[in-house]
């Protein structure tokens, strides 16, 4: 198994003891794949082919898992990422404005990193927060609500300036 | 975790008639006869009740004591958990204290049955769920029912799925109970995705062990010993909540093997979801949890006979399981009391969209749209016009003001044309469009729907394109024709649940806003929101 310089082998090392963890457990590569995307970032290729060699399915199984579902992500995404709701009730509250705003002050596409490789901004549906429609989610855990597109540049400013 | 558990009452009120030092003389006489390793004295907040002494729980048995001296204590101690002898004189009533369960908060008109103890308890403390008659429907099911029991009453409760499709609960059951096998599962359904939903997240980060104790009541009942909660990935909130729930029950043996000492076992996992609005769709959870992309399978079989690694499955939704304990250890006719004829209980609805307050409300089904709008949500805010609704969720109807009196239940779709769904109520006003609403809901549905079956794959694409040309002033008379045919094919042909409900909000928008589609034909947008143009549109982008 070849590992590219820059993915670190106590990286793979953290993979390799959680698959020993659960690999006895029927159905288990959507989990692994979970926790290989928060070791690593994303789901790189060689990562995929190393998941299934670990957990001996095909590779194409595993690719066509990842390809499959929205959290999975192939590329690299930014440090921070800005997911902002399109449902329904965040659309009528303004939400595609605020996803343009961030496009432009960003100067980005949608799911692409920026420059310094700090934000990325993804379009989803529904965070299960509706009540604060529109809805941004910045990482795991940052819930901002009832925003409009006024409000972006300094939350961008916050995450900037760390 | 110790058999036997003592729970004393410790609230503003019993304080002051000694609970403390009731509670720390039951654990000296505990000492005393050297009873340590097998009983557990714990101190709980109110058990909702309000009488003159302080009230002890003993568990498993489910026996509530009034005490009012210590010579009461040093009775109980020396009759009950020593000799294993019932203290009749002290005993209360168990109806006396758990007519507490069901409190009213102070909101007006709410009826808590599913949110019972969301906001009133520590969700990562399992003493204080206890407290509040926590697992005592299910020490009630093992000690005193037997499975058909439990399955009975649960179909004379009238239950019905609260996921949104409203299949009555016991029948499921019972048809997971009549199947013969080595192995049955019991999943949750907690990959809540549906645009305007967020009552099952806030469910299980409020009370998870209710959830927990439905699950573990249904495998019960069923004969199944392994369980899974299948939660959606991007849920770190309920995940932690759930696992930590878990974690505790396993401790004091409410999970696990020999459950309350017992023959009966039953394990739980959690599977996190990775963001595929179709998870929600059974089978296709069903094949995520195995470990695959989640793309429905045709039915029959069913989940029933044929689910999780093709063994016999029970399913149900967050709400649903969270319904269950109350309704054992209240009975089904207590239940019934509640909601309507065809679908008793209560209901829990998210108020979205252009409302004042926008947020959760438990109130009993049969409760109008109206009410909901106006006495709990507020009404329009901003003092806008109200414009359209959507109730039930993305896959739910599009009403105008005239529908607003139609009282909410699992038949008001067929009756009115209104849908329950998972209880959604999308709050729209004047300043929308129709035809660009209809546009982000086909973006929507084309974005998840997974590809399996044409008729969804390609119908969702066309209507969302078909859509966007009304939308640019380029779509002609029968095009709208073509949207009512389209959308009959697809409910009639798709091969599950999400390609054969897109058509619900579709036909309700051109049947009921039927003007403003066709003035759209006439490159007219009554509110101005689509802009029309000359040349051919590029392809809608789909996000």
């Amino acid at each position: 198994m070849k590992t590219s310089a820059d993915l670190d082998s106590s990286l793979y090392q953290r993979l390799d003891d959680y698959i020993e963890s659960v690999k006895e457990k029927p159905g288990i590569l959507i989990n692994v794949l979970h926790k290989a995307q928060e070791i690593f970032g994303y789901l790189p290729d060689e990562v995929l082919e190393y998941v299934a060699e670990k957990l001996d399915v095909p590779v194409s199984k595993v690719f066509g898992v990842v390809t499959f579902y929205n959290f999975f992500s192939r590329k690299p995404k930014g440090k921070y990422q800005i997911k902002i709701c399109l449902g329904t009730a965040c659309y009528v509250k303004g939400g595609d404005k605020v996803f343009e705003r961030f496009l432009e002050e960003l100067e980005v596409e949608p799911e692409e990193p920026t420059k310094d490789g700090l934000f990325s901004v993804h379009p989803v549906r529904c965070l299960g927060a509706c009540s604060m429609a529109p809805v941004v989610l910045v990482g795991e855990k940052d819930f901002y609500g009832r925003l409009t597109p006024n409000d972006v540049p300094s939350l961008i400013k916050k995450y900037r300036e760390g | 975790m110790k058999p036997v558990v003592v729970l004393v009452s410790v609230d503003s009120n019993s304080v002051l008639k000694g609970a403390r030092e009731y509670k720390n003389l039951l654990i000296d006489l505990v000492e005393e006869y050297n009873l340590s390793s097998v009983v557990d004295v714990l101190e709980t907040g109110s058990f909702g009740v309000y009488l003159d002494g302080v009230l002890l729980e003993v568990l498993p048995d489910g026996i509530y004591y009034l005490v009012k001296s210590s010579s009461d204590v040093r009775e109980i101690v020396e009759e009950h958990l020593l000799k294993g002898r019932r203290v009749f004189k002290l005993e209360v009533p168990p109806e006396k204290v758990r007519a507490g369960v069901v409190e009213k908060i102070e909101v007006p008109q709410e009826t808590r049955v599913v949110l019972r103890n969301a906001g009133v308890i520590d969700p990562t403390n399992i003493k204080e769920y206890i407290a509040r008659d926590g697992y005592a429907a299910l020490a009630k099911a093992l000690t005193e029912m037997k499975p058909v029991d439990v399955i009975e009453e649960m179909k004379k409760s009238g239950l019905r799925g609260r996921g949104g499709a409203g299949f009555p609960t016991g029948l499921k059951w019972e048809f997971t109970f009549k199947v013969d096998a080595d192995q049955k599962y019991v999943l949750c359904n907690a990959d809540e995705g549906e645009p305007g939903t967020f009552k099952d997240r806030l469910i299980m980060e409020g009370d998870p062990h209710s959830v927990l104790e439905g699950m573990a009541i249904a495998a019960y009942a069923v004969g199944a010993n392994k369980g899974y909660i299948y939660i959606r990935g991007e849920y770190y909130e309920s995940v932690r909540n759930i696992r930590k729930a878990i974690e505790d029950a396993y401790e004091y043996g409410l999970l696990g093997d020999n459950i309350m000492g017992t023959d009966f076992s039953f394990h739980v996992s959690v599977r996190l979801g990775a963001g595929a609005y179709i998870c929600g769709e059974e089978t296709a959870l069903m094949e995520s949890i195995e470990g695959k992309a989640g793309r429905p399978r045709l039915k029959p079989p069913y989940p029933p006979v044929s689910g999780l690694f093709g063994k016999p499955t029970v399913i149900n939704n967050v709400e649903t399981f969270a319904n269950v304990a109350p309704i054992i250890l209240n009975g089904a006719d207590w239940f019934r009391s509640m909601g309507t004829e065809s679908s008793p209980g209560t209901k829990v609805f998210t108020l979205v969209g252009n409302v004042v307050n926008r947020g959760l409300v438990e109130v009993p089904m049969g409760t109008t749209v109206r009410e909901l709008i106006y006495v709990f949500g507020g009404g329009v805010e901003g003092g806008r016009k109200l414009k359209m609704v959507q109730t039930g969720g993305t896959a739910g109807t599009f009403i105008g003001t005239d529908k607003l009196d139609t009282p909410l239940d699992y038949d008001s779709f067929t009756k009115y044309g209104v849908s329950i769904g998972s209880g959604v109520i999308l709050v729209i006003d004047e300043r929308h469009c129709a035809v660009d609403i209809a546009k982000n809901v086909l973006g929507f549905f084309a974005h998840e729907s997974c590809g399996k079956c044409s008729p969804c794959r390609e119908g969702t694409r066309v209507a969302l394109q078909t859509f966007d040309r009304l939308s640019k002033g380029l779509a002609k008379k029968e095009d709208i024709e073509y949207l009512w045919t389209l959308a009959d094919v697809m409910q009639q042909a798709s091969l599950c649940g999400l390609g054969q409900s897109v058509p619900v909000p579709m036909k309700s928008l051109l049947q009921n806003f039927a003007d403003e589609m066709e003035a759209h034909l006439k490159k007219e947008c009554p509110t101005g929101v689509c802009k029309f143009v000359k040349e051919k549109p590029r392809r809608p982008v789909l996000r």
